[in-house]
């Protein structure tokens, strides 16, 4: 008998049995922040066989208060987070194959690392990725156990294709904005809680239990929770899920697309369908995120940010002065905009 | 009013009579939510009209973007 598992498999619902599906199992992680990083530990000490991570950024000192896997060194080495991660997981358990990709995530790129996955974690930091992976989940009928959290407010809800809504089914559209944690921050314990419920998840569906259609979210400093059984909000014509399926967020046009304006030193975003920007609220944040030189007329919003000046049109175009590198706007397009 | 509020007792300020005014008055109406009252999920374009009763039960839900 391998000792490291003897309590995992002694828990009744687990078994032998179950330790031996989680040793099956490959499982893909995407983002690796704060929840990637608390799943990946998690999933990595209880044994699962493959593990693969993707996450476009590099540790920062800021990411340490919450993100548990990265040291100070990673920080100051500025090491891609999948790779950091890498090296810590298999200091934790050379049992488990990690697998790091560097990447941006986006619609083009996402089905080759989905397929042949026993399930899906939900770590990226915006909605329009998640609802990426979802179109890709969904399209290759693996479960998706979505999460995310801001401040001390997180949320969760397993989406198995075939077993009630999908994320496009509940999200119908995307925000003009929607909080992260470079505006209203957030705190470690809450990350471990929505991991925690996520890794509960997946353990549960390896071992064969069934897992309703249950959003639910919790406040941890308010101590709040709430569950809503979200069955009936399965939309039969849903794009992504329904009888006639065509991914949307699979798709170009309708993410969203940057490109370098030749000679400017400026990079031109434009977001996803469906979003247009609400000068006013979005002026509101800028403040929140110390932009400075906000200025802002009936068409457009502008601000310095970062060292980059941003103009932001109500179309839900911008412009990122200060730069060509797509990455680099896009990261600070998405930060502002959430 | 008194209603539970995703669990919690709490007493609403009297202008707060309708699904869509308890979304504005948390400042969640930029927000994607879903909103339960006594178990039936309401409809995004009856929030207007649904109106908020002594002693429900509501559960509301936000969506953020952060991970």
């Amino acid at each position: 008998m391998n000792e490291r598992y003897s309590r995992q498999e002694r828990f009744q619902p687990i078994g032998k049995k179950g330790q031996a599906g989680i040793r099956d199992a490959h499982i893909l992680i995407v983002g690796a922040g704060a929840l990637g990083a608390a799943n990946a530990e998690m999933l990595v000490r209880a044994g699962v066989g493959r593990l693969t991570m993707i996450d476009r950024d590099y540790v920062e000192i800021s990411n340490l208060h919450r993100q548990h896997l990265y040291s100070e060194s990673d920080a100051i080495a500025k090491l891609p987070k999948t790779i950091a991660a890498e090296k810590r997981l298999k200091e934790i358990n050379s049992e488990v194959i990690v697998e790091s990709v560097v990447m941006d995530v986006n619609g083009q790129n996402i089905e080759e690392h989905v397929s042949g996955k026993t399930i899906i974690i939900d770590a990226v930091d915006n909605l329009e990725t998640r609802l990426i992976v979802n179109d890709a989940a969904t399209k290759h009928n693996i479960p998706f156990i979505v999460g995310a959290c801001v401040s001390s407010y997180g949320l969760g809800f397993p989406m198995i294709p075939g077993n009630g809504p999908c994320l496009h089914c509940l999200i119908d559209h995307l925000p003009a904005q929607s909080e992260t944690c470079d505006t209203v921050g957030v705190i470690g314990p809450i990350v471990q809680m929505v991991a925690a419920h996520q890794v509960t998840a997946s353990l549960k569906f390896i071992t064969g239990k069934s897992l309703p259609p249950i959003l639910h979210s919790m406040d941890i400093w308010k101590n709040e929770r709430a569950e809503i059984h979200v069955g009936m909000l399965k939309n039969p014509s849903c794009s992504s899920c329904g009888t006639d399926p065509v991914f949307p967020y699979l798709s170009l046009e309708n993410q969203t697309k940057a490109e370098v304006l030749c000679g400017r030193n400026t990079v031109q975003i434009r977001a996803g369908a469906q979003r247009i920007f609400q000068l006013e609220d979005m002026g509101k944040r800028l403040a929140e995120l110390s932009c400075e030189e906000i200025v802002q007329n009936q068409y457009l919003l502008s601000c310095r940010y970062d060292g980059y000046r941003i103009v932001l049109f109500k179309d839900g175009r911008a412009l990122v002065h200060g730069t060509n590198d797509l990455y680099k706007a896009r990261a600070v397009f998405q930060r502002i905009t959430g | 009013m008194n209603v539970r509020l995703n669990g919690k007792s709490i007493s609403l300020p009297a202008e707060i009579d309708t699904v869509a005014e308890l979304i504005r008055h948390y400042e969640l109406e930029n927000r994607i939510v879903i909103v339960e009252i006594d178990k039936n999920i309401i409809e995004k374009t009856l929030y207007a009209e649904t109106e908020l009763k002594e002693g429900s039960e509501i559960e509301m839900i936000h969506f953020v973007g952060g991970g």
